[in-house]
């Protein structure tokens, strides 16, 4: 019992002077919870950008597709819809390259060359050869990719990267078709 | 006679092994202290509560729902488990080694009961949801669980999506076409949606077709490799993980509650 006394008073005198202060526990927490609260963000930023590659291996967007001359006037020809989503448009006055995916939900649509028409085999939206729709769910017309004469070799240069939108107004743009007049 | 005498003389010899001793502790549970013992004691056995109150099996109250759709979880969990030996998660094989399973593999059908357990659990969780509904039991103080129920159901409807695209067929493709062409319109976050363009540092945009919400789900512009090995890993690990948990809040709730369809 005596041996418990002697020995209890001496912690409790040393703990006395040495006990901190309710101020510098507060700030101390507060410094740790701040440090706790970065990392966690830090990580949770890290991860999120993991997902996000930088390289991807897809079909390039841009290609060229040969000469003007290779694409009778009038007609919508078809050779590039496998590969590059594209369909080569020719009328009297412009070559123009529209983008072969419904606006409405993403499908790829049919050119039916016999009823002048695109038709989408999901839902039923109809576009005319200019790629404005005329029927179906879709609200608004198919998209134009940008399309130019490369100046290396005069071969047709189309960069579906950059899409030109009707509703929009951007069919006017000078690097939305290839003027043939 | 003497052989039930040696029989009894043999059980006594193998429980008072060392063996049978350290794996059984309580003995043969006798008295309601050993029953309860025995429970706790046992690390499958106790997350069941000790005793099962009557009220907890009135099937014409319950239905039974929730129970049928977590016995569809653990079938699914299960039947998926074993359909990853064989399936292989890329372009190339995709579709094939899905045909090879169910052509090829014995019992292959597991592919059949993963896919109809799939629909039958969808349809399970809206019945469990409307019976909630029906019986009032997401009134206070269940409306914490309710909530956690809805965030299950949401997960429910995740794993049938991202699991759709795993067999790479026309379907599957197309329906997730259609369905992360809608992550395209999502406000702020979607390149197409709303709000999108204001999002912008220095005059560049921060939320474009190849930093957008989209994106980040597919992995890529296109539904392709990145998309599909994505959907796998969310599919077969992320989100049930995310679901098991939530399920273990949920049942921990209906316990502290008082008990499956216990009184208001």
């Amino acid at each position: 019992m005596a041996d418990t006394i002697s020995t209890g008073a001496a912690p409790a005198a040393k703990a006395a002077t040495e006990a901190p202060s309710r101020r510098s526990v507060l700030s101390w927490l507060a410094v740790a919870w701040l440090a706790f609260a970065a990392g966690v963000g830090a990580f949770v930023t890290t991860m999120a950008r993991f997902l996000f590659p930088n390289v991807l291996f897809e079909p390039p967007s841009s290609f060229k597709a040969g000469y003007p001359s290779d694409y009778q006037v009038g007609e919508v020809d078809e050779r590039w819809k496998e590969k590059f989503q594209i369909w080569v448009v020719r009328t009297p006055e412009m070559i123009y390259a529209l983008i072969t995916v419904c606006t409405h939900l993403g499908c790829i649509p049919n050119w039916l060359a016999a009823q002048n028409k695109f038709k989408c085999p999901c839902h039923g939206s109809g576009y005319y050869r200019s790629g404005i729709n005329f029927e179906g769910p879709t609200p608004r017309p198919l998209e134009r990719a940008a399309i130019s004469i490369s100046p290396e070799d005069g071969q047709i240069f189309i960069d579906k990267s950059r899409k030109f939108l009707y509703e929009k107004g951007q069919w006017t743009d000078p690097a939305a078709f290839i003027k043939t007049t | 006679m003497s052989l039930e005498k040696s029989w009894r003389r043999l059980q006594r010899a193998v429980v008072e092994t060392q063996v049978w001793k350290s794996i059984f502790r309580v003995g043969i549970p006798n008295t309601n202290r050993k029953r309860v013992l025995a429970m706790l004691g046992n690390v499958v056995l106790h997350l069941h509560p000790v005793k099962t109150r009557k009220s907890g099996v009135k099937m014409r109250y319950t239905w039974c729902a929730g129970g049928m759709t977590f016995f569809l979880f653990l079938v699914l969990t299960f039947t998926g488990l074993l359909l990853m030996f064989y399936y292989r998660p890329t372009i190339e094989y995709a579709y094939g080694d899905m045909i090879d399973l169910r052509e090829q593999v014995p019992f292959g059908v597991m592919r059949e009961m993963h896919r109809w357990g799939a629909h039958a659990m969808v349809i399970a969780v809206w019945i469990h949801m409307f019976r909630v509904f029906m019986t009032g039991s997401y009134k206070p103080p269940r409306e914490f669980n309710w909530n956690v129920g809805v965030v299950l159901l949401v997960l429910t409807l995740l794993l049938s999506f991202t699991g759709y695209l795993l067999p790479w067929d026309q379907l599957a493709i197309w329906a997730i076409t259609v369905g992360s062409n809608m992550a395209r319109a999502t406000p702020l976050a979607g390149n197409e949606g709303p709000f999108s363009a204001q999002i912008a540092v220095n005059g560049v945009n921060l939320v474009t077709a190849g930093s957008d919400a989209r994106f980040g789900l597919l992995g890529g512009r296109i539904v392709g490799a990145n998309a599909l090995l994505r959907f796998y890993v969310l599919h077969c690990v992320f989100i049930p993980l995310v679901a098991a948990f939530l399920m273990a809040v949920h049942f921990w709730r209906v316990r502290k509650d008082g008990g499956i369809s216990g009184p208001l």
